[in-house]
């Protein structure tokens, strides 16, 4: 791949500078005269009916502006998928801190002890938390089945493989919920007058779910609501669908109290009562041949999605398509199901599905390799996708990807081979044990199968009177470089200076919808159409006569500000485009199901501590194969991060639930690992390109979510020859199954 | 302020100790040193005699919070506040401390032992103020082993967490203090254990009954940090590592 002047360069964050010096405006930086401050009153029972509200005494009940139910204008739910989910609880509660009513006033301080006051009486209704209650139908807690969305995936004969198989490998595989932990706690300012309509401002990863959220939620037309998103302190997810609920609540309280309205969540309200990674189970069943073939096999994908359906279908989809990770199988039955609990809704992560699945089917290679007698490294070579060879949607792989390749140069990165034979000899002796692990994985880039068609979005660039260029998209940043990059995107384009292009903030009034920033489809979706819109700016000058084919940047924005002042505003839109070839079918889930996958290889090496059981992460090596990337700052910032993020998955980050309430919404007690956990990481990419993406690229900001649950878990397998199939693994749960196959004896060494 | 912040504190007007200098001073004589309950951890850590004489109180400093923390909290807060999961007080059992405690009756001296009488309950007055920690300077010669087991390496509050002393003379245990955080209603002195090694050489056999014994006598919980079953096994596990590591010592002489 040839390096551009911008494209390839690490230039300074768009935004850098004004979050260093604290000029950088959040949500909770904004003061409007006038405003209240809002808060919420939520469930403190899983299931149940409403039956009495009591607001208690010694409140000023007066001075308080309160919202319940029936204040709502238009429909009391939070539209996205399926309009299961009430904006406000209207007679009945399906999970611990489900929002009831809303108070504002103007002494944000008042607002604790006024909902501390209100007494609400419930009965109780019996409540579900665990997938297998959900699917005994014990109690029917959603629709008929406690259901809300199921896939099947089918490719080949399945029926027909066990016979021919020399073993039958089965296992199955957990994952907990996770906090996504942005720095930033979930925030809304709200405000209202009837000619305009509603407007908020917000810490949010997508601002047109929250146009439409509000438009049902406040019976208003498109023109007369407006999302502005405020700076945003990092999101990974936890700011895709739940601020629809905050903006919701500092909406329906601003119209009623006739004043902007702030919602801010604490730390403890943030954790206990916004989304969570969903918490899955994987069962497999695979036929394999004496030399270490997968035939094929089944798969059972299941999640928790929570009380309501939200995201769960979109998550139950990416799971089960990444289910059968970078392998090559002539005969899959993939079932993937995401079912109804009376825990919070779960959201979306960072990883959005595939992180459980690939963690299942990581794990499950190497239980393959042992039963067929092989090494981990041997099965997955034996098994790799090829191109020309297809995935379990029949997605034919047509870029020249080699996995062997990839795999060989991060063993020889790694230092695979010498660790492990140098841990196998010390671990007879020494009091820790070490181990290496690998994980091969991928994961695709962008909405799932017809999802881009569907979205269709847009995205329009501007010359300004400044000679400037000038780019209007919905997407947004949150730390990841969504700014930086597409304005490299636009400098590369049109051969202009990168300080030549700004980007606009992302505001429903001025942006097209470019859909939402989630997906790892920014960069390459939304930058592929910015580089399009780019170059409709370039035609327009040089068909107006304002510039020569080889212009100089200087000349570029002199021919801008000609233009401009000549004919007036000049925007280039570009709008998402299927390609033709492109094959997908709802129905049967078959085909195409991403434009691009990026591919992966991580290696970590761990010692686990015999004296207190707890794992740590000595080495951490991620090799990826990412079209191109455009950023390497960025790139490996997005990699070292989403690993350390997986690492608090693995092994550290554990939602203690009671009655389905999380009980450690603190960060003394909700444990993710710190700069001194955190091994050195090692991070080489990969550059095969992309012709579906910007000058190469394909999305990276999940990928780094997937393979470290996996590579971690196998090592410490290598470590103490004993298997865990369950995440987070803690110091004690290594314990427990350490004692209970007397490989640790009562005895103290 | 913990219990403040998370509006548990009934009262609201408080009245800070910050930063009184008959608080914040450390004192040495020959035979003791006195260390204002005032003083922060970094005080301590930053302290050449604690370093030297009393690594187990500068170790448990040293691991307490974060850098923030160890700079605003004290040892008389660590103390009154009465966690059992609290770092420094095992150092503070090992070294056998004793306690100056003031009010407008006067001072009085009280051993540290036995100071915390139930989860949470103190032996101080509730007009009583803990003015300074008191330690003899008798422990130069021992060996000493701390470890914190939390649930990160930096900012954790314990599970389990251990300060030991230990002599020998020859292959015998001549002295031997243990103590415990984290794992009963207050920090523990691990009495029985210390006597079933103390005057015995350290062998296999020894390290099994040591951690048995210290399994015995400690009554860890499940909590939201850990189980009841972790903390006896890994309690077992550290008394032992202590006993290895001390005999060792010997070794390395
Ligand atoms: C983020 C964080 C992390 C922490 N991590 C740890 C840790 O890792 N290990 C650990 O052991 N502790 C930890 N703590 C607890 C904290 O370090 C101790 O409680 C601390 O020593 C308190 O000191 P302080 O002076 O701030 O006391 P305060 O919090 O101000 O007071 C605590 C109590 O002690 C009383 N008190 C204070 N000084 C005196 C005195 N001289 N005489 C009588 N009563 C007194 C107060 O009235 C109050 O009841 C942590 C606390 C925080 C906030």
């Amino acid at each position: 791949m040839t390096t551009g002047r911008i494209v390839g360069a690490s230039v300074p964050r768009k935004e850098g500078r004004d979050k260093l010096t604290g000029k950088a405006q959040y949500v909770d930086d904004m003061q409007l005269p006038g405003m209240l401050y809002g808060a919420t009153v939520r469930s403190r029972i899983p299931r149940g009916k409403i039956k009495k509200i009591t607001f208690g005494p010694g409140i000023a009940w007066d001075e308080f502006t309160v919202v319940s139910a029936k204040d709502i204008p238009g429909k009391n739910c939070i539209a996205l998928i399926v309009d299961d989910q009430s904006c406000l609880a209207d007679g009945i509660v399906n999970h611990q801190e489900e929002p009831i009513l809303l108070l504002a006033h103007a002494d944000r301080h008042a607002l604790p002890k006024a909902v501390d006051s209100i007494a609400i009486e419930y009965d109780p209704l019996p409540a579900i938390f665990t997938i297998e209650e959900s699917e005994s139908q014990s109690q029917i807690i959603w629709g008929t089945d406690n259901t809300f969305k199921t896939y099947l995936v089918e490719k080949g004969d399945v029926d027909g493989i066990w016979e021919r198989a020399d073993h039958i490998v089965e296992g199955e595989y957990t994952t907990g919920a996770q906090e996504q932990l942005y720095i930033e706690n979930n925030g809304m300012i709200a405000a209202f007058d009837p000619q305009h309509g509603v407007t908020v401002w917000g810490s949010l990863q997508c601002p047109f779910y929250i146009h439409k959220a509000l438009m049902s939620l406040c019976n208003l037309p498109a023109d007369k609501v407006r999302v502005v998103q405020m700076e945003t302190g990092g999101a990974f997810g936890g700011k895709e669908e739940y601020p629809s609920i905050i903006a919701g609540h500092a909406a329906l309280l601003a119209i009623k109290s006739g004043c902007p309205v702030k919602i801010i969540y604490d730390r403890m309200e943030d954790m206990a009562a916004t989304t969570k990674r969903h918490p899955s189970r994987t069962r497999h069943r695979t036929a394999v041949t004496k030399d270490g073939k997968i035939l094929g096999g089944e798969i059972e994908f299941t999640i928790d999605g929570g009380a309501y359906t939200t995201l769960s279908p979109v998550v139950v989809s990416r799971g089960a398509i990444h289910a059968g990770g970078p392998y090559y199988r002539p005969n899959v039955r993939i079932r993937a199901r995401a079912m109804a609990t009376n825990a919070p809704p779960h959201g979306a992560f960072r990883g959005f599905g595939a992180p459980q699945s690939l963690f299942a089917v990581e794990r499950h290679m190497n239980r393959i390799a042992q039963t067929v007698g092989l090494t981990p490294v041997e099965i997955r070579q034996r098994n790799f996708l090829k191109p020309g060879q297809t995935t379990t949607t029949e997605q034919a792989i047509r870029e020249n990807i080699d996995l062997e390749k990839l795999l060989d140069r991060a063993l020889q990165l790694s230092d695979y081979h010498s660790m492990k034979k140098r841990f196998a000899g010390e671990n007879a002796t020494g009091p820790a044990k070490k181990g290496i692990g690998i994980a091969a994985f991928l994961h695709g880039a962008g909405f799932t199968g017809s999802g881009e068609r569907n979205l269709g979005s847009v995205v329009e660039v501007e010359a300004c009177a400044d000679g400037s260029v000038r780019v209007l998209v919905s997407s947004t940043e949150f730390g990841q470089g969504t700014k930086t990059v597409l304005c490299q995107i636009v400098a590369e384009t049109l051969r202009i200076g990168y300080e030549d292009v700004t980007i606009a903030q992302a505001d429903t009034d001025d942006v097209p919808n470019s859909g939402p920033t989630v997906a790892s489809r920014t960069v390459m979706v939304v930058g592929k159409l910015v580089q399009s819109a780019a170059l409709g700016i370039k035609q327009t000058l040089t068909a107006a006569g304002v510039i020569r084919p080889a212009y100089s940047a200087q000349e570029f924005r002199a021919a801008c500000r000609a233009y401009v002042a000549a004919h007036g505003a000049l925007r280039s839109s570009a709008r998402f485009e299927a390609p033709s070839d492109v094959f997908w079918d709802d129905e049967k889930y078959r085909g195409e199901a991403y434009a691009a996958f990026a591919w992966a290889v991580y290696i970590a090496a761990v010692t686990v501590d015999m004296t207190t059981y707890s794992v740590s992460v000595d080495d951490f090596l991620a090799l990826q194969e990412v079209g191109k990337v455009l950023h390497p700052v960025l790139a490996r910032g997005q990699i070292a991060g989403g690993v350390a993020q997986a690492i608090g998955y693995t092994l550290y980050e554990k939602v203690v639930w009671q009655n389905g309430r999380m009980q450690n919404s603190q960060m003394t007690n909700y444990i993710m690992p710190t700069s001194v956990d955190l091994p050195p990481m090692r991070v080489f990419f990969e550059e095969m390109g992309n012709i579906h993406g910007a000058f190469g690229a394909k999305g990276i900001g999940e990928l780094p979510m997937d393979g470290p649950a996996p590579a971690i878990l196998n090592a410490v397998e290598d470590a103490l020859q004993v298997s865990f199939d369950s995440i987070p693994l803690l110091p004690e749960d290594i314990y427990e199954k350490l004692a209970s196959e007397a490989v640790v004896e009562t005895e103290f060494r | 302020m913990v219990q403040y912040a998370a509006g548990k504190l009934p009262a609201r007007k408080l009245v800070s100790v910050w930063n009184l200098p008959e608080l914040r001073r450390i004192e040495t004589f020959p035979d003791e040193i006195r260390i204002g309950a005032g003083c922060t951890y970094t005080d301590l850590r930053q302290n050449a005699i604690i370093r030297r004489e009393f690594q187990l109180l500068a170790n448990a400093a040293g691991w307490t919070g974060g850098i923030a923390n160890q700079n605003r909290g004290t040892l008389g807060g660590n103390i009154a506040n009465a966690s059992p999961a609290a770092d420094s007080l095992p150092a503070l059992l090992a070294y056998e401390a004793e306690l100056v405690l003031v009010s407008v009756r006067g001072e009085r001296r009280v051993p540290y032992v036995n100071f915390h009488t139930a989860y949470k309950k103190t032996k101080h007055a509730a007009d009583e103020l803990i003015r300074a920690v008191c330690l003899r300077r008798r422990f130069l010669d021992y060996f000493c082993y701390s470890r914190k087991v939390g649930a990160r390496r930096a900012q954790a509050i314990s599970k389990v967490c251990v300060a030991a002393l230990g002599r020998l003379k020859g292959p015998i245990v001549q002295d031997l203090r243990v103590a415990v955080g984290s794992v009963a209603p207050v920090p523990l002195r691990l009495v029985e254990t210390e006597l079933v090694v103390k005057g015995k050489a350290i062998d296999q056999a020894l390290l099994s009954v040591a951690g048995r014994t210290a399994t015995a006598e400690i009554s860890p919980i499940d909590d939201i940090r850990s189980t009841m079953r972790y903390r006896a096994k890994v309690t077992g596990n550290l008394v032992a590592e202590f006993l290895q590591k001390l005999a060792a010592s010997a070794k390395n002489e």
